[in-house]
């Protein structure tokens, strides 16, 4: 690996943050496992939250919900661990299929320090097995957005099994497809068995042990691979699986791991990356040059910097990180370029001077500020599509790539003379 | 503690969010965490608003509430004071800061700002998203017209006092707020509509005023309730305080229009308007008179709304289009009262709720043709393969149109001739699309414009008029059961559906053959027959439209 880059001191901020809690993380948890149900125990403002961000009204009956306290719960005239064990059992009445149900904290909760961890065990004792509860908080005022994720996986792994055997467990919730696609890689590699947490069925939990190899498709899993550390696995460093070149590196730290020689590695990888590349070619030309500001947000802000300025061709203006976790993303820091400028957490209106100050050609940032930004005449691209959207993988390099000069290209194609 | 799975309206700050992003010169310190900001999204995204709403939020953390989260809050409110300059500013909590007790309203009314600061005391464990926005915008007045209220006991303004002023009468307009139904256009539609009849608009609030303009607020001669959900608590508090008489009377549909000009003119000492003036300015009376109007009537639509857009659509429907309203309901639990009695003119029971799952089951079981809603409604008729038209908040960014669609007004009416009966028409088309699909003509791969969620229907090859003549006339004594998919699986009781039977009941249009299948199932039961033949089918019509 290349010499390690210089850096200017970390800018850190505290101030006004514009980031959602971590109950957004279960807009995409709930797809990944459809056998599980998410119940919120806060307010409405979770509950609003979480459907704002979801647009869930698509759903019939989505497999989220919010147990919202009331003043009685509050004033305490009704003993809110009673409540909760009634709405639970009304929602596992109406709801049969349910096999896993995370209690999710709130700020409310853990404000008024409602003991969901005891709940949790009350009732999983109580449906004897039926249905196991698990508990987690994705509040506010404790976690951000992709965090969320990371509080869920982690109160999954004292339930995974123990097992010593070798394997390789990818950590952190893939889109199906891209997930298999990257099974049937692993498989060509000859790197295997490889299981996922979270798995497609919350009953189907892979084990952990000793001979258990992490390799995190997510660079928000703190928690959770210090959990899965403590049981025995290893964690693979690696950059992360965005891009041509974080992808190879990524499964090239699996199979290097699982004592793949280096020669079957290139012969199953360099035509995808050769290929890979090739399909980058058009995007580079829209993007090479192009200045980019990532407002802290997804976490995801470190890996897609590195993507976007080495193969993609951007100069970096600000990257931007809600928290800095220097183990997770060692191998990402190691390669953005020198000068590169980090920020941790959020001045929201010190950082936007930063902004307009800079004019940068595209700002990567969160819903709510896309259209003033557009209104001042910078592109932006909203963050939350990258939780949604199949991006990782070499295969899927173009496709990032593209998320990002579709809004440059727009602005191109539109005239109004 | 309430199980919700989706949610009509937000939490009360999101209210005063709607009272801060719609005026100008006004902003909002939010005692709240970061998960708070989502809030914002409503703004930028739904209504495409082209700045962030003047909302500060304090973001307090976990790591913050052992220490002094008091000071992050003065902190923030000078920054907010000292950025942002505004003329007024409004101080809340969220459902989590309430909890803290750090009483921020109370902080800042201390910290000798130099500027109106209203202390918002939202119950967010009890109270909504509507409730706030009212409660806020009547706070804000009464913070800023504490100086200026007359003494108890002064004459009350006489509403006619332009007269003697050489003046045009003038009125306020309240309750347009970003994230209503159509606000930006009903208050052009309004404003055009009070000109021509020489009425002058003194203020619109809350949406594009200042804090300075609601001092003009008692210089009106009348204030106009459009919205009832935000402005009716302030409009009593003017009445009572001011002496100022309130129209309550929301001109959406060409009847309450006529009403509504009828009596601000006589509230303000005007001629009457003219009798025929509907009829020249819109189109909707002579549209809905019209003959190809006449398969409108009957249609059955159910409607849930809120309150104002829920009463009002209740009457187009019964009055101006001919249609038969099979149930009427509200989220507005405020205003359940009105909607109560709407519903009982209609010989129908109102559905009060917050839970859409209930709304839907209602729905389903009134078996409509039409379905008037929010964008759950309409989300609720896809599913069940019933028409929508979107009459209400909560939005969704399509409900924010490009062009000029005011509900209010001639045009209003105009606007929900259109909307609601071109569903209705793409549900017919739709039932013909299926009925003729085995025609030579007809193209291979025809993409249904309900997409995906209807239920797909199979295929009959009859005429309009035989089908119609099977359908029976509104259903009578039988409680229905929802709208089935009708791929006519044995249905239980060891009932079989004969060859011929299942043909007959195929050719039933789609929108009435669930209720078609129930009945005749019923009937059959009831009769001891174990098998449903085209005869059967017959008898049981027969049965049913005595």
């Amino acid at each position: 690996m290349a010499s390690t880059p210089t850096l200017p001191p970390l800018l850190r901020e505290s101030g006004q943050r514009e980031v959602f809690c971590g109950l957004t993380s279960i807009v995409w948890l709930h797809r990944r496992m459809p056998d599980a149900f998410f119940l919120v125990v806060g307010s409405r403002t979770c509950a609003h939250l979480v459907q704002s961000a979801a647009g869930v009204m698509i759903f019939a009956e989505p497999r989220f919900g919010t147990a919202i306290l009331g003043e009685r719960d509050l004033a305490g005239l009704a003993d809110a661990n009673e409540e909760l064990d009634r709405v639970v059992g009304d929602l596992l009445e109406r709801r049969p299929e349910i096999r896993t149900l995370f209690l999710v904290g709130s700020c409310p909760s853990e404000v008024i320090k409602l003991d969901l961890a005891k709940a949790a065990e009350r009732i999983t004792t109580r449906l004897r097995g039926r249905v196991r509860v698990v508990n987690y908080s994705g509040s506010g005022i404790e976690t951000t957005f992709t965090q969320g994720e990371d509080g869920a996986l982690s109160a999954l792994v004292p339930l995974l099994p123990r097992c010593d055997d070798d394997q390789l467990l990818l950590v952190g919730t893939l889109a199906d497809g891209v997930e298999d696609r990257l099974l049937t890689l692993f498989e060509r590699l000859g790197v295997g068995p490889v299981r996922s947490l979270p798995p497609r069925q919350s009953t189907d939990l892979p084990s952990v042990g000793a001979g258990t190899r992490l390799l995190l498709a997510q660079p928000f899993l703190s928690d959770t691979v210090r959990a899965l550390e403590r049981r025995g696995a290893r964690r693979l460093p690696s950059p992360y699986p965005l891009g041509v070149e974080g992808s190879r590196a990524w499964m090239a730290a699996a199979a290097a791991a699982f004592a793949v020689d280096e020669a079957r590695v290139a012969e199953v990888l360099d035509p995808l990356v050769e290929r890979g590349r090739r399909a980058l070619v058009p995007l580079r030309r829209q993007l090479e040059g192009k200045r980019l500001f990532l407002m802290p947000d997804s976490q995801l802000e470190i890996p897609l910097a590195r993507f976007l300025s080495r193969e993609c061709g951007m100069d970096l203006v600000e990257v931007g990180t809600p928290y800095l976790d220097r183990t997770l993303m060692a191998e990402e820091l190691a390669l953005l370029p020198d000068g590169t400028q980090l920020s941790e957490g959020q001045d929201l209106e010190r950082q936007l001077e930063r902004v307009r100050a800079a004019r940068p050609d595209l700002v990567v940032c969160g819903l709510g500020l896309a259209n003033p930004l557009e209104a001042e005449g910078i592109a932006t691209k909203w963050s939350i599509e990258l939780v949604f959207s199949p991006i990782h993988g070499i295969d899927q390099a173009a496709d990032l790539a593209e998320l990002f000069a579709r809004p440059l290209h727009r602005r191109e194609l539109l005239q109004w003379n | 503690m309430e199980l919700t799975l989706w949610t009509y309206e937000g939490p009360p700050p999101v209210g005063a969010m709607r009272i801060a992003a719609s005026m100008e010169g006004l902003h909002y310190v939010l005692h709240a965490p970061q998960g708070d900001t989502y809030a914002d999204l409503l703004f930028t995204m739904i209504e495409r608003r082209d700045r962030r709403p003047p909302v500060t939020y304090t973001t307090f953390q976990a790591r913050d509430l052992g220490g002094d989260t008091a000071e992050l809050v003065t902190r923030s409110i000078q920054q907010a004071v000292d950025r942002f300059r505004p003329e007024a500013l409004l101080v809340g909590e969220s459902c989590t800061a309430e909890l803290i007790q750090d009483q921020p309203g109370a902080l800042a009314g201390g910290m000798g700002l130099g500027l109106p600061v209203v202390n918002l005391e939202l119950p967010a464990y009890s109270k909504k998203e509507n409730w706030g926005a009212a409660e806020t915008l009547y706070q804000l007045c009464r913070t800023l017209l504490r100086e200026r209220m007359p003494a108890p006991g002064s004459s009350k303004p006489a509403p006619d006092r332009w007269k003697s002023e050489g003046r045009r009468p003038r009125v306020n307009l309240l309750g347009p707020s970003l994230l209503g139904f159509r606000c930006r256009d009903d208050i052009k539609e309004i404003r055009g509509l009070l000109g021509e009849h020489g009425i002058d608009v003194n203020l619109v609030a809350p949406l594009g005023a200042r804090p300075s303009d609601l001092l003009r607020l008692p210089e009106a001669d009348a204030n106009v309730c459009l919205y009832p959900e935000v402005a009716g608590p302030l409009c009593s508090w003017l009445e009572r305080n001011f002496g100022t008489p309130v129209l309550r009377t929301v001109p959406i549909g060409v009847g309450a229009t006529r009403r509504f000009l009828r009596e601000l003119s006589a509230l303000l000492g005007l001629e009457p308007p003219q009798s025929n003036e509907a009829d020249l300015r819109s189109r909707l009376p002579w549209y809905s008179r019209s003959v190809d109007s006449t398969y409108l009537t009957g249609k059955r639509v159910f409607i849930f709304a809120d309150a104002t857009h829920a009463i009002a659509a209740a009457r187009i429907a019964a009055d101006e289009l001919g249609f038969t309203v099979v149930g009427l309901g509200t989220y507005s639990r405020e205003l359940a009262r009105e909607v109560r009695a709407a519903a009982s003119d209609l010989g129908l029971e109102a559905l009060i709720t917050d839970d859409y799952l209930a709304v839907e089951k209602a729905m389903g079981d009134a078996a409509p043709e039409l379905v008037l809603g929010t964008q759950m409604e309409r989300h609720s008729a896809k599913r069940l393969g019933i028409p929508c038209a979107v009459i209400s908040s909560p939005l969704h960014v399509q409900d924010v149109p490009a062009r000029y669609a005011p509900q209010m007004g001639w045009e209003g009416a105009n606007v929900i001739f259109d909307s609601w009966v071109h569903p209705l028409m793409m549900g017919l088309e739709e039932h013909l699309i299926g009925m003729f699909r085995h025609d030579f003509e007809f193209v291979e791969g025809h993409r249904s414009h309900l997409a995906d969620g209807a239920p797909s229907r199979p295929a009959g090859a009859a005429e309009v008029a035989q089908a119609a003549a099977v359908a029976p006339s509104p259903p009578s004594s039988l409680s229905s059961s929802s709208l089935q998919p009708s791929s006519l699986p044995l249905a239980e009781g060891a009932l079989i559906w004969s060859v011929d039977g299942e043909a007959a009941l195929r050719k039933i249009p789609f929108f009435v053959r669930g209720k078609v299948k129930t009945n005749t199932e019923t009937f059959a039961r009831d009769n001891a027959l174990g098998e449903i033949t085209e005869e059967v089918l017959y008898d049981a019509k027969a049965h049913y439209s005595k």
